[in-house]
């Protein structure tokens, strides 16, 4: 096969797999940027808006509607979990914030066990999301999902991004995310501003969580857990706390993954995972506060 | 004459036995103050007197233990922060606390997040550019790019776009050089000359006394003296005194 073909295969992987770690990755920096406080509920975000989706679906709703539905359930989901979860214990020490996460993320998975049971379930696609598509005669071949994985995202990050820039509700997001304090003196109403945070990360959460079943043909409990890590790779190489330093991580890992298991032998490729973590480490002792980073201390 | 129950009508800011603790540290210990329409109140003391604990407290950062805030003679003690700002209370904190990768512009944008009558607010900002030109040519700028002095006049600017019926100013003058705190302070006094009621907490009793009409000296949480501004001024010795709780 033609080595410039290739590459341009491989890359289009790369921007695929980037873009779900990107999506990820965006919410857990921007709740970390205001709270300082590391969601690892956040993947089972990807959970809920899969099975939502399922849900909906079997109800008799077309594909494209449940997976709207889906990915608001997730939304609802993350800004019910800050209501009754994390606003309780907001300011209170570190430690408290860590174990309330993850205590979240054992009562959301194992709920999620009792409502569907732990085995996985398929995740049925339209057809025409399935359907290859080939260039140059064959020699590059992406499926629809690929395309739609990409666009799906392109579109959120720019609608992120006009938000973020050109709404007053965006500027006090980015406020509140200096300095929290101060968000609350000037008068913003910062218990909003924390749920709409919370709204806008878990619905990304929910939309990478479809985009990942739809890929793999399967939703199951625990289908947030790796995609989480990697996103909290991504984040933290890219700066903790900076939404387009996540962007730019979740690209990052993406391509890295890529390249390891396109590139190097494929006896290498079961260690992606230890290769990627191996390089996060040695990139974190040459630049501590990743790539965007204003400096400023990681909590986790 | 004044009945009991008489309602002050030009009283801003009524503050009551007031108690403040955090953990275990008393803050500020059955503490009175008032501030008067179109007065400039001077709040001076040691560090550690609780000068900011009262400020944070009148714009319900902090809860107090015990007493109340009246703004206008409606308590304000238990509502949230931004309810207070709305209520027209801003708050300039002490070390500025800027956005300091937002611009000028976003920062005085966001002073005033709590005002109704958006259409005034561009006309507002103009005025405060031409109170602080330097400030219309930095407009664009990330603000933590500015200088120190130039940064206190953003802060100034920004609690000022909230149209306060009452300014708290926390240490205006702190770590900036004497040649721009005296700008600083002649900015004040014009917004002064406009009626704008102030309680300014300073450190620097010299340039706050030149301001204020009236002052309360802390110490580890109580008043040691208060008076009008002149008669402190030409008793330096007692005010002095009062800072570090020497008996006369
Ligand atoms: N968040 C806090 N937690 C615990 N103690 C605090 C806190 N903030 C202030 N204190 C204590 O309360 C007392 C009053 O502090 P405050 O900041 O009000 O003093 P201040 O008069 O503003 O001092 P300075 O001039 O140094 O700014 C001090 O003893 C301080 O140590
Ligand atoms: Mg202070």
């Amino acid at each position: 096969m033609n080595m410039g073909l290739y590459i341009v295969q491989q890359g289009i992987n790369a921007v695929s797999l980037g873009s779900l770690y990107a999506l990820v990755a965006i919410g857990l920096s921007m709740v970390f940027g205001i709270l300082r406080m590391t969601n690892f509920a956040h993947g089972d975000m990807m959970m809920v808006g899969a099975f939502g989706t399922l849900l909906i679906n079997a109800a008799g709703a077309p594909f494209w509607l449940a997976a709207l539905c889906g990915v608001a359930v997730g939304a609802a989901a993350g800004v019910i979990v800050e209501r009754l979860a994390y606003r309780p214990v907001r300011g209170a020490p570190d430690v408290t914030l860590l174990l309330t996460s993850l205590a979240v993320t054992y009562i959301l998975e194992n709920l999620g066990i009792l409502i569907f049971s732990s085995s996985p379930r398929n995740f049925p696609i339209p057809d025409i999301m399935n359907s290859a598509i080939q260039l140059a005669g064959g020699q590059i071949t992406f499926t629809a999902i690929n395309v739609v994985t990409i666009a799906l995202t392109v579109a959120a990050l720019a609608l992120l991004g006009w938000f973020v820039t050109r709404t007053d509700v965006g500027l006090g997001m980015r406020a509140a995310a200096e300095d929290l304090g101060a968000a609350q003196m000037v008068g913003l109403d910062v218990d909003r501003l924390i749920v709409v945070a919370f709204a806008i990360a878990s619905a990304f959460a929910g939309l990478a969580g479809v985009l990942w079943a739809a890929q793999s043909g399967i939703v199951e409990p625990d289908m947030g857990f790796t995609p989480l890590l990697k996103a909290f790779v991504a984040a933290i190489v890219g700066g903790f706390g900076s939404i387009s330093g996540a962007l730019v991580g979740g690209y990052v890992l993406g391509a890295l993954e890529i390249l390891i298991v396109a590139f190097l032998p494929s006896s290498v490729s079961p260690y992606r995972d230890a290769i990627v973590f191996g390089l996060l480490i040695v990139f974190l002792l040459f630049k501590p506060n990743g790539l965007m980073n204003r400096p400023q201390e990681v909590k986790l | 004459m004044a009945t009991a129950d008489h309602i002050d009508t030009d009283e801003v800011l009524g503050v009551r036995g007031l108690t403040v603790t955090y953990g275990a540290v008393t803050a500020l210990r059955d503490l009175s103050i008032e501030v008067r329409r179109g007065e400039v109140v001077a709040l001076l003391g040691a560090n550690g007197a609780g000068k900011s604990t009262m400020l944070r407290t009148i714009s319900g950062v902090v809860r107090p233990r015990a007493g109340e805030v009246r703004l206008e003679g409606d308590r304000i003690d238990g509502l949230r922060p931004s309810q207070i700002v709305a209520r027209g209370v801003a708050h300039s904190p002490e070390g500025r606390r800027l956005f300091g990768s937002l611009t000028v512009a976003e920062n005085l944008r966001l002073g005033a997040a709590q005002r109704r009558d958006r259409e005034n607010v561009e006309a507002d900002r103009e005025r405060l550019y031409d109170l602080f030109p330097i400030l219309r040519e930095r407009s664009q700028q990330q603000s933590g790019t500015l200088s120190g002095g130039e940064q206190q006049m953003v802060a100034l600017s920004r609690a000022l776009m909230a149209r306060p019926r009452l300014l708290l100013l926390d240490e205006p003058s702190l770590g900036i050089a004497p040649l721009i705190v005296q700008q600083i302070f002649a900015s004040l006094a014009e917004l002064k000359e406009t009626g704008v009621t102030m309680l300014l907490v300073e450190q620097n009793i010299n340039v706050a006394l030149g301001l204020a009409d009236r002052a309360y000296v802390l110490r580890t949480g109580e008043i040691s003296l208060e008076g009008p501004a002149a008669d402190l001024k030409r008793n330096y010795e007692e005010v002095a005194a009062a800072y570090l709780g020497v008996r006369r």
